[in-house]
């Protein structure tokens, strides 16, 4: 927590500012944390590519000092593919709602994992779509109101690490807007990785999931997280030890993952230079 | 002056205040379709949002199916409809851009699925405010295409397009467009029907070729060269029926209501010499800006079209036989070429003079001095090197 007071605004466009997220929204604390695990890794900023895709969380590339790109709605990590392909020197960082990663850009989510390309998402997921108004989204708890399920949402829910893992991702961690000082830690490991790796973040959305939902105001919710998660087990690709007592109404968070796998832009150049190309050279 | 205001003194008990997204959910309630798959997206989300609220409280059966996306909502809607349910849903821009693949399908197939659009400018840049690129994205697809210019037009087309989507010479979508914002998001007094009048004027959904009947139906199937282009023939020549059987569609609402609709409607055209072609919520300005040129002796008048695909070609040329100058404003633009309005108006009529004009894209604001120095234009002679007039924008244009 050493560098709380640290002066993150050269990150940050200032011009941009005040952010068009609501009072006690969770994403600003995660463009906070970004913005650390920038500081922390000392990357060239002009090496850094801030992608997002539509919703309050698409809005994070418009916040900093990197380049950046604001691309459709669930269509951002076959952007950063491209983006990626053309130029492997660049660090992607990939700000996504859970609305782009988990309905309607869910195909190119599992195909980006499964490629293991070197990027790192960060999965906004305040269980709802707010940009548009507090709509039912793939991450709405079941019985969870929702303006389009004010009785309860009758569907359960993605599970963004579950998919992660299944897809191949090869850095998968979740943590929550709770964890201050969790948050930029697993940032900055997660874009140090050679390969695909996600940070899901709860997020607190108190202007519709936590209104309509009774959940109080911005601290209630990040108490209501703290109370609501458990912490898996810290050891690398162990099975998580938590009993199923412990999951009734909790999700785990922590690090769930961290492999070293094939790279695809490595594969790619290796086929490349293979066939007496020049790719990545 | 408009025309389909009544000379009856009206029930003021059946108006309520509604922007024109509450308007269309109160017609979805009142239609009551079977099905109703949706994906949120600004400006449309009032409308599902207000209907959600419907079925929750029980005041529709409708099964409302939150899609993971438009593609997806739009083919659970065709399959829906196919399998002979009533299926509608709603979108926008970006919303109808995924869907698009899926909107030829439901043409193709006959799904007669009734889509309600608030207009909304395609990205990019991103901008969630009104203009018709995106349903001119959905131009080509043989969906009907009806473009309405007040919030009490979207509650009556919405009751109406069921009727026009699902009749037995028709059997196509029909996409009813509001503007975003202008229209979705404004507060009117908007008359409506009775429940059971709204009933019975739509009927019971009857497809003549469900598939849970008991006859076995194949849709989709492979078509290659040898029966591909008469299958096209088939689906080009329902949608030009769509206005043959338009006409005792209105006839038989305006009978509920009084309010007789037709597929363009002229103002102040009877004398006019020079006159405007416009679609949308910007009637109200145009008809401001000839209500200000008539004071001045200025013999101009507008035609709002309503119906844009099948394009009431002969109607227009009819408004349009003795004016001198014509100026077509199109909410949208076709670069590289001319506007999709202006090309069907110039296909339709025989004047020699007719301008493009290219106005509020990305919501920006139309006003009535905006249409004062069109009309002026058309005073002057045409300039050639210069064929697009950007209303609202070349005069920005000029000053850098």
């Amino acid at each position: 927590m050493s560098d709380v007071g640290a002066d993150l605004k050269r990150y940050l466009r200032s011009p941009m500012m005040p952010t068009v997220w609501c009072p006690g929204c969770g994403h600003g604390n995660i463009a906070r944390a970004i913005a650390t695990a920038l500081d922390r890794l000392a990357i060239d900023l002009g090496q850094v590519v801030i992608l997002g895709g539509i919703g309050c969380s698409g809005r994070t590339p418009f916040y900093f000092n990197t380049n950046a790109m604001h691309t459709t709605h669930g269509r951002v990590l076959a952007f950063a593919t491209g983006l990626k392909l053309a130029n492997p020197r660049l660090t992607l960082i990939v700000a996504m709602g859970d609305g782009d990663a988990l309905a309607i850009g869910a195909g190119h989510f599992v195909h980006a994992a499964r490629r293991n390309i070197d990027l790192t998402v960060i999965l906004y997921n305040n269980s709802i779509y707010g940009m548009t108004g507090g709509q039912q989204a793939p991450t709405t708890p079941f019985s969870f109101r929702s303006t389009t399920s004010p009785f309860g949402s009758i569907e359960p829910t993605f599970d963004a690490v579950d998919l992660a893992l299944a897809a191949g991702a090869t850095y998968v961690a979740r943590t929550t807007t709770f964890d201050f000082a969790e948050m930029p830690e697993l940032i900055s490991e997660a874009i140090r990785h050679p390969g695909f790796a996600m940070v899901e973040i709860l997020s607190q959305c108190p202007t519709y999931f936590g209104r309509l939902n009774k959940l109080g105001d911005a601290p209630d919710m990040l108490e209501y997280e703290r109370d609501h998660t458990v912490v898996a087990d810290e050891e690398p690709n162990q099975a998580v030890e938590i009993t199923r007592q412990d999951l009734v109404g909790n999700l785990p968070v922590g690090v769930f993952r961290r492999e070293i796998r094939p790279e695809y832009v490595q594969q790619y150049a290796e086929l490349s230079r293979g066939r007496g190309g020049n790719y990545g050279a | 002056m408009t025309s389909w205001f009544t000379d009856k003194p009206q029930d003021l008990r059946r108006f309520r205040v509604l922007t024109g997204g509450q308007a269309v959910a109160e017609a979805l309630r009142q239609i009551d379709p079977d099905v109703f798959p949706v994906y949120p997206i600004t400006p449309q989300t009032p409308i599902i949002e207000a209907f959600a609220q419907c079925v929750a409280d029980g005041r529709s059966h409708a099964r409302i199916l939150t899609a993971e996306s438009e593609h997806s909502a739009m083919s659970a809607a065709v399959g829906a409809a196919l399998a002979g349910a009533r299926a509608m849903t709603a979108t926008a821009s970006q919303g109808l851009a995924y869907m698009i693949e899926i909107v030829y399908l439901a043409a193709s197939l006959r799904a007669p699925v009734v889509i309600a659009v608030g207009n909304r400018a395609l990205s990019g840049p991103i901008n969630i405010h009104g203009d018709h690129s995106d349903g001119m994205l959905a131009r080509d697809s043989g969906v009907v295409q009806v473009y309405v210019t007040t919030a009490q037009e979207a509650y009556d087309w919405m009751v109406m397009g069921v009727r026009l989507a699902e009749h037995g010479e028709v059997l196509l979508p029909v996409m009813v467009g509001l503007d975003g914002f202008t229209l979705t998001h404004s507060a009117e007094p908007v008359e409506i029907l009775a429940d059971a009048a709204v009933q019975e004027f739509v009927g019971p959904y009857a497809y003549p070729y469900p598939l849970l009947s008991e006859v076995a139906g194949t849709y989709g199937a492979f078509a290659m060269p040898e029966h591909y282009f008469e299958i096209k023939r088939q689906q080009i020549a329902a949608l030009e029926r769509a206005e043959a059987v338009l006409p005792a569609i209105t006839r038989s609402f305006a009978k509920l209501c009084g309010r007789q609709y037709a597929p363009l409607e002229g103002y102040c055209m009877e004398d006019a010499e020079r006159a405007m072609v416009i679609m949308g919520s910007q009637r109200g300005t145009a008809q401001e800006a000839v209500d200000k040129l008539r004071e001045r002796g200025q013999k101009v008048g507008v035609v709002t079209v309503r119906l844009f695909r099948p394009f009431p070609r002969r109607d227009l040329a009819e408004q349009l036989r003795a004016v001198q100058a014509i100026a077509v404003f199109d909410r949208a633009s076709t670069p590289g070429s001319f506007p999709p309005l202006y090309l069907d108006t110039r296909a339709a009529v025989r004047t020699p003079r007719v301008d493009s004009v290219i106005y509020g894209l990305g919501g920006r604001d139309l006003t009535p001095d905006d249409i004062v120095a069109v009309f002026d234009r058309l005073k002057r002679p045409a300039v050639d090197a210069d064929p697009i007039f950007y209303a609202g924008s070349d005069e920005i244009e000029q000053e850098r």
